[in-house]
């Protein structure tokens, strides 16, 4: 059973409809799965989940990066995660990694740096972003545009996100997210 | 919050207000016509229709005209949204898109630079469903411009029910066309929705076609009640 996280910033807001059944589309046909927002996200409960998701948001949207003491089960639940966005964004600041302000919309150029299980090489995709995180001693970069990081991975936990929208163009690397068995990285690329 | 919803007067943008309208307060519809057939940007058929459609919403309309040239039909958007902003204290506007990158890009820019939300209620979401929810909805919509082979003039003013829907997916098989025309195949206009508390009659129309292009022209029509 998948958990996918609803990071919009209320409980059946206006943009549910454009963050989260899309990547439910993707998921559903290969595992079950189940739709939470944020804030009903319970620690007591995450043993039942085989990988979470975490949504990304609108554009304005800073909701969870301002409550960000609500997702101390990231550290703790052990649980594979890949957040989306809003998630990875999320994911950093729940390490203390600092944002860096960004603004990327619409198709980017997006290069691998780093051999791991979601993607390799050169591709496009989606991007809708404010921020980016800052390179961190906790978490590899897996992947960059011109402008930013736009992947991470952390070096002990099978945490990472993604800055790009893969549930827009790219839904493969979801795919490979919920099929694959461990998050392990490769060698970087030079 | 209170939003003004791109409104074309499309299926798309219709629904995209109904849903809007479930969860926020809109207060505005925003249109921008453009007097480019091909525009990139703006749906185009039957545009003039969206003032009595906003008569049957009973909701305000800011419409701006534009030339249609390709970058100069963002700055009019922009314009427009501005105005909405202005007018009608909007802090987001809502847009049909479905999968069109290229469109909601833009929009999401110039929302950005104007520091308003942008949402995309339909985004990513299936075809052939969306195409369903206007016959479960009891929306009544109708193709008023055909732009891709094999549609020719007999779609033209045909009202999107069960059988059309069948039609239509039957040709996404055979020949690639988006079953709710995303790749611009086909147009619609809306006539009467849930939120209309009138519904839009037409008295006089005419048909342009040729070849695998045409349009469903309202010369003239009229609220009439539901």
């Amino acid at each position: 059973m998948i958990l996918v996280v609803d990071m919009n910033w209320k409980r059946g807001s206006l943009a549910f409809n454009e963050f989260v059944p899309p990547i439910v589309s993707v998921v559903q046909p290969l595992e079950e799965c189940v739709v939470k927002h944020f804030l009903d996200v319970k620690q007591a409960e995450l043993e039942s989940y085989s990988k979470i998701i975490l949504s990304g948001t609108t554009l304005k949207d800073h909701a969870t990066l301002k409550q960000i003491e609500k997702f101390d089960w990231i550290k703790t639940c052990g649980k594979p995660i890949l957040g989306i966005c809003a998630g990875m964004q999320t994911i950093a600041l729940v390490f203390n990694v600092p944002l860096r302000a960004c603004l990327q919309v619409g198709m980017a150029e997006i290069t691998t740096l780093k051999e791991n299980p979601l993607f390799q090489g050169k591709f496009n995709a989606y991007t809708l972003h404010n921020y980016s995180v800052e390179p961190s001693q906790n978490f590899e970069t897996l992947a960059e545009s011109t402008k930013c990081i736009q992947a991470i991975k952390h070096k002990q936990k099978n945490i990472c996100g993604v800055l790009f929208h893969p549930e827009v163009r790219n839904q493969e690397i979801l795919k490979r997210f919920i099929q694959s068995d461990s998050l392990k990285m490769g060698t970087t690329i030079s | 919050m209170r939003l003004g919803v791109l409104f074309s007067g499309g299926k798309d943008s219709t629904l995209a207000l109904h849903l809007a309208a479930e969860k926020e307060e809109v207060v505005c519809l925003i249109t921008v016509v453009s007097k480019n057939p091909e525009s990139y940007m703006f749906h185009t058929p039957n545009i003039d229709v969206t003032a009595l459609q906003a008569e049957a919403l009973g909701l305000p309309l800011v419409s701006v005209i534009t030339e249609g040239q390709k970058e100069g039909e963002l700055a009019d958007l922009e314009r427009a949204i501005t105005e909405a902003k202005s007018r009608f204290q909007i802090d987001g506007v809502v847009t049909g898109a479905v999968e069109s990158v290229y469109q909601a890009s833009r929009v999401q820019r110039i929302c950005n630079r104007l520091d308003v939300w942008c949402f995309n209620p339909l985004w990513k979401h299936d075809q052939i469903a969306l195409l369903e929810t206007f016959v479960e909805k009891k929306f009544k919509v109708i193709i008023s411009g055909i732009f891709a082979y094999p549609l020719d003039e007999k779609w033209l003013g045909k009202q999107i029910d069960a059988q059309v829907i069948a039609r239509l997916v039957e040709l996404q098989g055979q020949y690639g066309i988006s079953p709710s025309g995303e790749g611009g195949e086909i147009e619609t206009t809306v006539l009467d929705a849930p939120m209309f508390k009138q519904k839009i009659e037409v008295l006089e129309s005419a048909i342009e076609a040729k070849d695998n292009c045409g349009v469903f022209q309202i010369k003239q029509a009229r609220l009439v009640p539901k």
